[in-house]
């Protein structure tokens, strides 16, 4: 026992750290940890369109634009372009971009752009662990990349989400897709696009482009700040189709070759994914302005200085919450969101609403960032339904009451730990078009007192519901009582507290809500049909323009007759004509004008009950600096340093083993043996009992 | 015996068609197609165009068990079930529907599960079968109603308890080892110490409590009297004669899940980043990816088979009077 308590004693004074979780090789170098919890399901700039994989995608592949990391409202800011492009009239009609691009960019290193790697035996391509083994080349970026990656938009081998859309804007896209499709007949053999001409997209010279678009489309700038317009060299399709590639899941859709600060070089999306910073990268000042309150959060010290700073990235799979929070917590994970099952232990929310980090994590020296997603979560109504749809009186009060109904106030303080912000029209919070202040609430929904939105009483929803004719929650003519349905998707048992409160909701107005607790097929299909009653979904923006937004309102877009994304079908002949006009228009006054009309008439008929805007509450570490959320890009790892020193030395204090109570329990178990084997030799010499 | 094993092999047959047709229909009840296009796709800008072309490039166009438009045996052999199935069978996975090699994740996945799953195995089987025969050479005593009791305890908490409370324990409090991850070679050594000590503690209970109820029926038995009779000591009684003729039933629940041990653990894996097959194939579920998933119940079909043909195999080793016919 006592030899057990030295041991405990000698081991406990260790210095060194159990649980590190990484290689003894990585201590002290300059790497940047973070986690994933969904596998991304594509990495091919054409396809990829979730966020899950832009955190890969958007630091290996550069398009011509990008966001600038610290202004706000976003602003577009060149990539490998030497400007923003400005649309110029063209001769046949529509509007012209011409995209130059910055020379001397090159690729990262890659076994593409070494021509014997085109041509490798199967047998060889089966020895490899890694497409880096082979030998590596670069070359310089060009127009024709651009060009390139334009036309994989139509490639009938590719899925682009977007192929739909831009069929529509640019020019010869369409055509190129149908040609296409009638000339890949051979699936075996490779599909070079460079052989096929799009008539709509043009080189000028080795550095710049056109893109000719049907009509002015004032959004297509932004499209231009996304992997979908990002260069694509025509070698590393060739270098991924070669024989013997796809068994060993080398294709380009998983083994991304760009021109970004890092390229990836580790790919096992079930366990870790590593960048590393790309030896190539030309190099880019940090932003020397930003916001009024970015300098004094420390965001302006790097300014000017060449990026990226950090040299590896490490991602770790982390697919529970309980183990990425704590490892975050030991200094493993670099920075994390927040569980809502620890919110209170990472966070308080004082009566005032003021948000501060517990004593805990300020002890850590751990820094708080909130930002307002750039999304909206709404309940919707189906305007094709007879109760509570369309643009008779009855059903526009009837949806004025359950709108007021409707606390989202309340739900926001219950179900988000206060995350969220109350929407009063479509539009996301930093969008141009949307109002601030007392110009910015619902007037059917809210009235401004004491200088904030205060939801109206439930009286007034009550006699809101009596004037559509049911009151006391009864239909006037047939005393049946209203009974309303409400679809959506289950997570499980843990939902019925969301369900039972859309039921208190409905019923302080004394109407009885009906849930659908259905799967996301079944629920998809529903919408699809236009069957739905009630129900709940949301909108995460591609870009920051209303547009975006007000779309998801637009008679053109009803899901039930077009499959459009207006899951409500709301039609409003004057919204639909305002939308038409304002979507191509600069953010003018006359546009924000038309805008407010536009949010009148979705207030008047209120086509959704109302809805929030997440609030993304994001922790760093101390010594993890220059991090500041931005909804629109995720190339935000160029701009992140790590001070390396602090961070290895909060990490050993923090993680020095606690060997003795480890060493008491087997003393215990030991002890715990001891009556056993005592008994055990009584018996052993025991003399036999007499008959 | 060969003529037994044959005899097993071809019975298989129906067996594996059978899971697979229950599979397909499983699945099939509740996606469609179209969902598992959308799915795959995205729920953004999904055009009805890019589902069907997303449907025909993998076969999903085509009708679910009967084709009534095809000519002749068309009928039966253009259908989605047909043409998954046959290439099933000859083993061939083909892709997931994010386009990566099955067979390549398979193998690439299979090293992780078993270094979980082997350790957990054989330590669990001999600390339970140590603590059965411990409870039952000690029995009606203290020690015996003590030792029940636990067993009773431990199984009736769930294994997500051991799990957090072990990660907070002996991770976060202690900080003995990583909460979570993996990685090769001697590496994994302390990735794995966590989840073996806790597979092997949450499995103490319900383990612990058959062994010992197998072990206390053959002690009743008159060959055991006569063991003690001849003067025997009772260690010799127990390890020699006991446990031995114990082994039958033992082998009938411990040979069948050597073969399933490939599958990997669905929670632990997914709790302690293990990247094995257990976690793959929840990722297949939750993915709506069909073909994960049908690939992945046939193996385990496959593997469960085997086992229960080691199984009747091994009984003759561990008792002479078997003869298999």
């Amino acid at each position: 026992m006592r030899a057990l308590l030295v041991l405990a004693v000698l081991a406990g004074g260790c210095s060194g750290v159990w649980n590190d979780p990484y290689p003894a090789s990585d201590r002290g170098k300059n790497i940047l940890y973070s986690a994933f919890t969904e596998r991304p399901k594509h990495l091919d700039p054409v396809q990829s369109y979730t966020e899950d994989e832009a955190r890969f995608t958007q630091q290996v592949y550069e398009p011509p634009l990008q966001y600038h990391y610290l202004k706000r409202p976003y602003e577009l800011v060149p990539l490998t372009a030497l400007e923003v492009p400005k649309a110029v009239p063209a001769r046949g009609g529509g509007v012209v971009y011409t995209i130059r691009i910055r020379p001397g960019i090159h690729y990262q290193p890659h076994p593409a752009f070494v021509p014997e790697n085109l041509s490798l035996a199967r047998e060889r391509i089966a020895r490899l662990d890694s497409p880096y083994a082979l030998p590596l080349g670069t070359r310089e970026l060009l127009a024709d990349d651009y060009i390139y990656e334009i036309k994989r938009l139509a490639s009938p081998r590719l899925h682009s989400p977007i192929f739909g859309l831009m069929a529509e804007k640019i020019v010869g896209l369409g055509e190129l897709a149908e040609r296409l499709r009638k000339f890949d007949t051979r699936k075996q053999d490779w599909l070079d696009l460079r052989k096929h001409r799009l008539e709509g997209v043009e080189k000028v010279d080795d550095y710049t482009y056109r893109v000719q678009l049907k009509a002015p489309y004032p959004q297509f700038v932004y499209w231009l700040a996304m992997p979908f317009f990002a260069p694509v060299p025509w070698e590393a399709e060739r270098f991924f189709f070669q024989p013997g590639m796809a068994e060993k899941n080398f294709t380009l859709d998983w083994w991304p070759v760009g021109t970004g600060a890092y390229m990836l070089t580790e790919n096992d999306p079930n366990a870790k994914m590593e960048l590393v910073r790309n030896p190539n990268f030309r190099g880019e000042p940090y932003p020397s302005a930003g916001e009024a309150e970015d300098g004094p959060a420390g965001l302006l010290q790097d300014a000017g200085r060449t990026m990226p700073f950090v040299e590896r990235v490490v991602f770790s799979r982390e697919k529970e919450a309980i183990p990425y929070w704590n490892k975050f917590l030991q200094g493993y994970y670099d920075s994390s969101a927040i569980p809502s099952d620890t919110f209170d232990q990472a966070v308080r929310v004082a009566v005032g609403g003021e948000v501060a980090l517990t004593p805990e994590m300020q002890d850590k020296g751990i820094r708080l960032r909130t930002s307002v997603d750039t999304t909206i979560l709404y309940l919707g109504v189906n305007w094709l339904d007879a109760t509570v749809g369309g643009d008779g009186e009855r059903a526009r009060k009837l949806r004025h009451a359950l709108a007021i109904a409707m606390d989202w106030e309340e739900f926001i303080s219950i179900f988000l730990n206060g995350r969220g912000r109350v929407a009063h029209d479509p539009l996301a919070p930093g969008i141009f078009g949307q109002r601030t202040g007392r110009a910015a609430i619902n007037p059917l929904t809210h009235v401004w007192e004491n200088g904030r939105a205060e939801r109206r009483s439930i009286e007034q929803a009550r006699q809101l519901l009596a004037e559509a004719g049911y009151p006391n929650g009864r239909d006037a003519k047939t005393g049946e009582p209203l009974v309303l349905y409400l679809d959506t998707v289950g997570r499980g048992p843990g939902d019925k507290p969301r369900f039972d409160w859309w039921r208190r909701q409905f019923a302080k107005i004394a109407v009885q809500l009906e849930i659908r607790d259905t799967d996301w097929n079944r629920f998809q299909e529903k919408i699809r049909k236009g069957s739905q009653q009630l129900y709940i979904l949301g909108w995460n923006a591609d870009y920051p323009d209303p547009e975006n937004f007000l779309f998801l309102l637009h008679g053109a877009q009803s899901r039930a007759a077009t499959q459009g994304e207006n899951s409500s079908n709301y039609v409003n002949a004057e919204f639909d004509r305002l939308f038409e006009r304002m979507k191509t228009m600069a953010n003018t006054p006359e546009r924000q004008a038309i805008i407010d009309r536009m949010v009148a008439l979705y207030r008047r008929d209120a086509p959704w009950l109302g809805g929030f805007h997440p609030v993304s509450y994001g922790l760093t570490h101390a010594w993890m600096m220059n991090g500041k959320p931005n909804n629109m890009a995720r190339n935000n790892l160029k701009y992140l340093r790590v001070d390396v020193e602090r961070r290895a030395a909060l990490r050993r204090e923090w993680n020095q083993p606690v060997v003795w109570p480890a060493l008491l329990i087997l003393a215990l178990l030991i002890l715990s043996a001891v009556p056993a084997i005592r008994s055990y030799r009584r018996r052993e010499r025991m003399a036999a009992k007499p008959a | 015996m060969l003529a037994y094993i044959i005899r097993r092999t071809l019975y298989a047959i129906p067996i594996l068609v059978g899971v697979n047709l229950i599979t397909f229909a499983l699945f099939f009840l509740v996606n469609t197609p179209d969902d598992m296009a959308r799915m795959q796709l995205g729920v953004k800008r999904v055009t009805p165009e890019a589902i069907q072309k997303w449907k025909a490039e993998r076969g999903y166009d085509k009708p679910l068990l009967w084709n009534a438009d095809a000519p002749g045996a068309g009928r039966l052999t253009e259908t989605i079930f047909f043409e998954k199935s046959v290439k099933l069978f000859a083993l061939d996975f083909g892709r997931a529907e994010d386009n990566r090699d099955i067979t390549n994740e398979i193998r690439t996945r299979m090293g992780p599960s078993l270094a979980l799953a082997i350790p957990v195995f054989l330590v669990g089987l001999a600390v339970n079968i140590t603590f059965a025969l411990g409870m039952a050479f000690f029995r009606a005593t203290y020690l015996d109603l003590w030792g029940v009791i636990l067993c009773v305890a431990m199984m009736s908490i769930s294994s997500l308890f051991y799990i957090i409370g072990g990660q907070y324990l002996i991770s976060k409090l202690w900080h003995l080892v990583p909460i979570s991850g993996f990685a090769g070679g001697a590496d994994a050594l302390k990735f794995l110490v966590l989840p073996v000590l806790i597979g092997v503690i949450g499995g103490i209970g319900a383990g612990s409590r058959w062994y010992r109820t197998l072990f206390l029926e053959e002690m009743g038995k008159d060959y055991v009297r006569t063991a003690r009779a001849k003067g025997l000591a009772e260690s010799v009684v127990m390890f020699r004669h006991v446990l031995q003729n114990a082994m039958i039933p033992i082998l009938t629940g411990v040979v069948v899940v050597i073969p399933l041990l490939f599958m990997g653990s669905l929670i632990t894996e997914s709790f302690f980043g293990i990247p094995g097959l257990g976690s793959y194939t929840i990722d297949a579920i939750q993915a709506q990816d069909f073909a994960v998933v049908r690939a992945m119940v046939f193996i385990g079909s496959v593997l469960y088979i085997i086992g229960l043909l080691l199984t009747d195999l091994s009984y003759t080793l561990v008792d002479p009077r078997v003869r298999l016919g």
